[in-house]
């Protein structure tokens, strides 16, 4: 929430902001999958790109500034699958604690699948 | 089509797809998209109503006033009924 | 260097980038908790993971240059791109899924942008994944305010009987440019066109390219 007048801060039009950064990055594999999962829990009728789009604006205008793209991405798909009831808090915990444990790197902490 | 219409000037919070810097303001239907799932439902989780949705002209006058970088450059956006006024 | 990840390709079939091998993330731990959680509760299969990796990865503004250039060679093409550009562009054989696609056509006299001020809505379904500066908070906001500012910073400096559309993306339709077809380009077949036609003439930050 930007303020008295209500605009909310991801609602940007018109707004005054300097020059447009030029560089650009190729998407890394996890970026990519992040992607791919939004797309499929859509299409299954998990939550709709509305309900993403709901999530990252409540995020708020500090996690647009601090974090990635897609790291703003996988919290929200992560907090519309939990409203979903896709898996539980607990589920997630254990989940995420069983990843790290697997290795230091993206590519060592991946499953067997 | 050519209807004039101004967006509702009102700043509810939440999800909404009206953007901010329409809001109060006259533009004129540039066409008729069809009827879309309501997104102040959907963002939810909730089943939404379908809302028909329109494609409405601005001029730059229109939004920026005597600041417009050219006057009768023009801006289009798609808005749901619910959010348009008769003029 | 990067240590050797030949041995295990990623799922898609790709060798692991560089950017694998740097420190976990919270948030990649985050991702493939999500994505392991998912597949063990029969949500999704490894399989539409991938294959959907794939469909986006095979999407790029060669696509949407392909329609152009039809448009550019193929009046009746044209017509029916301007009429409905969803079905135009699955009428080449792209696989675009649900996208609701809109083209606006550029002239000697109109000259359109696409934004999308209140997140990033892009074409992805012909176009792939927009360029980062689409999705930034300068371009957000200036472009429905100073899209002629804009412009010169892309390096297009439009003359003032130009009038520019910009087209805010802000529901459910999408947007791609139908750029003007550069002069002196008779001789030249579709497929000739078609490399012409830049990623940014698309979305109306740029112009096609000049023949040689």
């Amino acid at each position: 929430m930007s303020d008295i007048d209500g605009r909310r801060w991801h609602d940007m039009g018109g707004q005054t902001a300097g020059q447009i950064p030029m560089e650009g990055h190729d998407f890394a594999l996890w970026e990519k999958r992040v992607d791919a999962l939004m797309v499929l829990c859509g299409g299954k009728g998990l939550f709709t790109v509305d309900g993403l789009r709901r999530a990252l604006e409540d995020m708020g205008e500090d996690a647009f500034e601090k974090h990635t793209y897609y790291e703003r991405w996988i919290a929200s798909v992560n907090q519309n699958l939990i409203e979903a009831g896709a898996y539980t808090l607990e589920e997630l915990a254990g989940k995420m604690d069983e990843v790290a444990a697997r290795g230091a790197s993206y590519g060592e902490a991946q499953g067997d699948g | 089509m050519g209807e004039r219409v101004r967006i509702r000037a009102s700043m509810p919070p939440g999800h909404i797809r009206a953007p901010a810097y329409l809001r109060g303001k006259t533009g004129v239907i540039e066409r008729s998209l069809g009827a879309f799932g309501n997104p102040e439902q959907l963002a939810y989780g909730h089943a939404a109503d379908k809302k028909q949705l329109y494609r409405v002209r601005f001029t730059m006058a229109e939004l920026w006033g005597e600041g417009a970088e050219a006057p009768n450059d023009t801006v289009d956006a798609e808005i749901y009924d619910h959010w348009l006024e008769k003029v | 260097m990067p240590h050797d990840h030949h041995d295990h390709l990623s799922p898609s079939g790709h060798p692991y980038r560089a950017d694998n091998d740097g420190p976990l993330t919270y948030w990649q731990r985050m991702e493939i908790a999500v994505r392991e959680l998912l597949i063990e509760k029969g949500v999704v299969t490894p399989a539409e993971i991938n294959a959907q990796i794939d469909a986006m990865d095979a999407r790029s503004p060669a696509n949407g240059a392909a329609v152009v250039a039809r448009a550019w060679t193929d009046a009746d093409f044209k017509a029916r791109l301007l009429a409905d550009a969803s079905a135009a562009s699955r009428e080449m054989g792209f696989d675009i899924g649900p996208l609701n696609l809109i083209a606006v056509e550029n002239t000697a006299t109109v000259h359109n942008l696409i934004v999308c001020t209140l997140c990033s809505c892009y074409p992805r379904n012909l176009l792939g994944l927009p360029p980062d500066w689409y999705k930034t908070r300068e371009y957000r906001s200036r472009a429905v305010r100073e899209p002629r500012a804009v412009l010169r910073e892309f390096g297009v400096d439009l003359p003032n009987d130009v009038q520019v559309r910009v087209h805010d993306s802000t529901a459910d339709m999408r947007y791609i440019v139908l750029p003007a077809r550069p002069e002196g380009t008779d001789v030249l077949d579709e497929a000739a066109l078609a490399e012409l036609v830049t990623r940014d003439s698309m979305i109306g930050t740029g112009l096609p390219r000049n023949p040689q």
